[in-house]
Parts: C-alpha cells; sequence; structure tokens
C-alpha cells in the first residue's frame, strides 16, 4: 500500500482515516510525523520547531487532563500551563464532548463535534492535543484535517493517533516537560516564536473574567 | 467515578467554561437527600436538551436525575429513540446499545461492575422508549427479569414510535390513531406491568411525571430494591404532545388526565414482601438520621 501523507489541510470534506490508507502506529520510542515513522527525537524538535513557527499556536487540553482524576493528572495539568508559558501558546480547553446548542462560544473552547469552528474562529495555525480520549481524538483530528489548514499535534497517552500529521505516543509528564525543554532549547539558539501577542483568557464561575485578546 | 473525582486541576481550572465550575461547586453529588426539590437551587446533571418544547420526557429526565441516589456511581444504558437525542447532555456515564438490547447490555455491565468494584454499590439504570422496551427489546428486557439481573429499567412510554413519525407500538392504547397507524390500533395496550411482576421484578411502578414527588420516590424505591433485591421496573407516561395533536402547554393535563380515576396510568406499584421489608428499613433508617441531625449537640 502507498504511503499516505498525513499533512496539514484542507484536505477534503471527508478526508479517508490514515489507518485505512494504510498507516500504522509507532512503537515505544518512536513517534510519527505526517505518517511516516520517526525515532520520538526526531518529533520533539519538529513539533517544536511547528510550535515556534506558528502565529497562532495552542494547546487543546481534554476532560483526561482537566479533571482531577490523581494527583499525577494535576502534575500535567501544571505542566501544560508551564509548556504554554514557555512557547508561548493559548489554552483552549476541551472541556466536554456533549455537543453543545446553539453552539459553542469558540473563543474560549473547542468542541469534538466540530473542532473547525475553534479553528477558524481563532485563526489557530498548529494545535497539541492533550488529554482526549482516542475516539473523540480521531474525530476531531479528521474534521480539523478536512476543513482547516492547522497543523495537529497529538500527545497521545496510548499508542498515538495516525489521524494526526505528528503524533506521539505513551505521552506523560516526562514527554511534556521534554517538549518544553526542546522549545526551550531552540530558543536558545536563536529559533525565534511567531506567535502573535495575545491575552490568555480567564473564566469563572460567572463567565469570563479575562477576555481572550 | 466517585464523587471524590468531580474536581478540575487547580492549574487548568481558569479556563474552563463557568457550567463546570458550576457542577464541581453546587451540584449534589455526594447529598444523601438529593432529590426534585433540588432542581432550581443547585446544578442540574442535565445541561440542555435536544427534546421538543414542552416535551414531558424532558422533565421527566430532569427528575430522574435529580432522584438518582448516587449519580456518581450510576451508569446509564440507553436504546435508540427520543430518549437517545438526551444523553448527550446528561452529567452521568452512560452508554447507547444497539435498538433493543439495552437490558442484555445492562446485564453485562451490572455484572462487570460488581466484580470490578465489589465495595463501591453501582448502580445500572436502563432508560428506554416503549419500542426499545416491548417491541423490539422485550426478549432482553424480560430475559433479564427472569434472570434476576440486579438493575432498574425505565420505560418512557409515549404510546407510539415517536421520533420517526408516530407508528404503533405494543403500549399503544386500543384503537388510537397515530400518523403512521391510520387504522388505528387493534389489540389492548400491553399490559408491562403485570408483566415484570409475573416475571420477577421485586418493585413494579406505574405513573406519570406530573407530580416529581411520586417520581423521585418511585426512582428511589426501584433503584434501592435492585440493589438489594432484585430486578425493578418503572414505566413513566411521557406522552409525545407532537404525536397526539396537542400544544407544548398542554403536555401536563394530558398526564393529569391519564393518570385520574379510570385512566390509563392511575399510580400503581407491585412490591414483593421482601422489597417491602427493605423499603421499611430505608425509611426508618432515613427517619433516624434526620432526627439525629435535627437534635442540638450537648457541650
Amino acid at each position: 500500500m502507498s504511503h499516505y501523507e498525513v499533512k496539514a489541510g484542507p484536505e477534503a470534506f471527508l478526508p479517508p482515516a490514515a489507518a485505512s490508507m494504510g498507516n500504522v502506529l509507532p512503537d515505544p520510542g518512536e513517534a510519527h510525523i505526517g505518517g511516516k515513522i520517526v525515532p520520538e527525537e526526531e518529533a520533539y524538535e519538529k513539533a517544536a520547531r511547528m510550535v515556534l513557527g506558528a502565529k497562532v499556536p495552542t494547546i487543546f487540553p481534554g476532560p483526561l487532563v482537566l479533571w482531577k482524576w490523581n494527583d499525577h493528572v494535576a502534575e500535567e495539568a501544571k505542566a501544560i500551563r508551564e509548556l504554554a508559558l514557555e512557547a508561548p501558546m493559548r489554552i483552549i480547553p476541551m472541556a466536554d464532548y456533549r455537543p453543545k446548542y446553539p453552539k459553542i462560544n469558540q473563543e474560549v473552547e473547542i468542541n469534538p463535534n466540530h473542532p473547525n469552528l475553534t479553528i477558524w474562529h481563532n485563526k489557530i495555525d498548529v494545535c497539541i492535543f492533550f488529554g482526549v480520549h482516542c475516539h473523540m481524538a480521531n474525530l476531531s483530528l479528521k474534521m480539523i484535517r478536512g476543513g482547516t489548514n492547522c497543523y495537529t499535534i497529538a500527545m497521545c497517552a496510548m499508542a498515538g493517533d495516525e489521524d494526526a500529521c505528528l503524533s506521539f505516543r505513551d505521552a506523560d509528564l516526562k514527554m511534556i516537560n521534554k517538549l518544553k525543554a526542546t522549545i526551550k532549547k531552540l530558543k536558545s539558539e536563536g529559533v525565534e516564536s511567531q506567535a502573535e501577542p495575545f491575552t490568555q483568557f480567564v473564566m469563572g464561575r460567572s463567565g469570563t473574567i479575562v477576555a481572550p485578546a | 467515578m466517585s464523587k471524590e473525582k468531580i474536581v478540575l486541576c487547580e492549574d487548568l481550572a481558569d479556563v474552563m467554561p463557568p457550567e463546570y465550575h458550576e457542577l464541581v461547586e453546587s451540584a449534589t453529588f455526594g447529598n444523601q437527600d438529593r432529590g426534585w426539590k433540588d432542581i432550581g437551587s443547585s446544578k442540574e446533571l442535565i445541561e440542555q436538551h435536544s427534546l421538543c418544547a414542552g416535551c414531558p420526557e424532558s422533565i421527566a429526565f430532569r427528575y430522574i436525575l435529580a432522584s438518582l441516589p448516587t449519580p456518581e456511581d450510576t451508569v446509564f444504558v440507553g436504546s435508540t429513540g427520543c430518549t437517545s437525542l438526551v444523553f448527550p447532555h446528561v452529567a452521568v456515564h452512560n452508554i447507547h446499545s444497539l435498538f433493543g438490547n439495552q437490558n442484555a447490555v445492562a446485564s453485562g455491565l451490572k455484572r462487570t461492575l460488581k466484580s470490578r468494584f465489589p465495595d463501591v454499590e453501582k448502580d445500572v439504570v436502563v432508560l428506554a422508549g416503549d419500542g426499545a422496551t416491548v417491541d423490539i427489546g422485550l426478549d432482553m428486557t424480560m430475559q433479564s427479569w427472569f434472570r434476576q439481573e440486579k438493575f432498574t429499567t425505565i420505560c418512557f412510554d409515549n404510546e407510539l414510535y415517536a421520533n420517526t413519525g408516530g407508528q404503533e407500538s405494543g403500549l399503544m392504547q386500543k384503537g388510537f390513531v397515530a400518523k403512521m397507524a391510520p387504522k388505528g390500533k387493534n389489540f389492548e395496550k400491553v399490559r408491562l406491568a403485570e408483566i415484570a411482576r409475573e416475571a420477577g421484578c421485586a418493585y413494579v411502578a406505574v405513573l406519570t411525571v406530573s407530580k416529581p414527588n411520586r417520581v423521585e420516590q418511585a426512582i428511589k424505591n426501584a433503584v434501592l430494591v435492585a440493589r438489594e433485591v432484585g430486578p425493578t421496573f418503572v414505566q413513566l407516561y411521557t406522552p409525545c404532545i407532537l404525536e397526539i395533536g396537542k400544544q407544548s402547554m398542554e403536555g401536563l393535563d394530558e398526564m393529569k388526565d391519564a393518570e385520574s380515576i379510570g385512566g390509563r396510568f392511575v399510580q400503581k406499584e407491585y412490591i414483593t414482601d421482601e422489597a417491602q421489608k427493605l423499603l421499611d428499613s430505608i425509611k426508618e433508617e432515613t427517619k433516624a438520621r434526620k432526627q439525629a441531625a435535627k437534635k442540638p449537640v450537648n457541650a
């Protein structure tokens, strides 16, 4: 079967599942870039460069890291926040998988049933998924690839996500910190972040406390 | 999931939309006396619903979710129908099964949860429409009762297949003419409550959802009896106002008419002696607990 390259879209209204095109998942210690299996180190470098080169890099933390299932998850949440500050990157939560009517507020949240709305609205060109369950990540990543030009990076805690443009596997606290360290190293070598200036929004019980800007 | 886990990670809490803060701060997880009276003063476990305006099913959902003894340790099993449109908006674990096999899925789930969490009481509640419960899924429904599977089955009885345009169902009343049943039904409404009793259900209740306190009591009884004694069944009349030619505001009147003397849904309960004994002891315990809570503490 020919190699199918998973790249940023817009690809088509219904892009094929990468697995159906013959793409396989990386083994432990490996990752994939565009569907090609590479050593994990190479993927850190590529992911860090993509983040630094983006105008609106954004992290989408999912329910597995937003809710305090245990103390380890709380540490991961802290590391996500530190990664966002280091890059810098926006954080927009995928708080829920439930469809929301009439529609989500795409400035401050992303929903897996129509992730393109958030990407279009905020003009996000690189995103990182962390803590999103596999089936919802698959759904979202395909939709993003289908209808937007956003480059997707999946930090998957399981076996990797073949529908992302770049995917790590077995993602944990160490790997978040490693990506942060790689970004820091590249910056120290003179690679500058191309991110547009922004204000991270803050939400509270009554709604938006600090609006995104 | 236990209620201790319904907590946001501190470092990302400030990016979470307000409804999740509300869920953590003012939902009634862990409240032994949670019930329908919490509606309006606490965070409900249903965010929105996608049913028609005025649909009695939506109010039934709200009462049921408010009445579950331990929603954090409850798993719903749903089936195809109007109810399946609501489950995506509910903050309780739920599984959508194939049309009709909800009680078979629930049987496996209950047994697995019992084996996986032997020290925690995990409740399984089937919630399906009359088509799934009585017509397409009657085999699975009854077999689970024969096997004495310890979970609750709730049937939202709207007396027809509502979301496919009004076809005749087993629970439709005799003679009723629906959009897709123009000649009128030739047979009597299936007496599911009596079938449930004879099939081995320890607690059976039939009622409308016009009175929230009654719904709360029936749901609590059913879940608590299912934990200890055996299968339970609750049949709730949730009329489809569109398919019976009513307006959005007329659902409540329809239910009140149906539960009045001589109506199809006069409230009734079948309780085995063992289940009754259990319910009496729970009632006594609750009473004692509330009285103890009222007593002033001597310094």
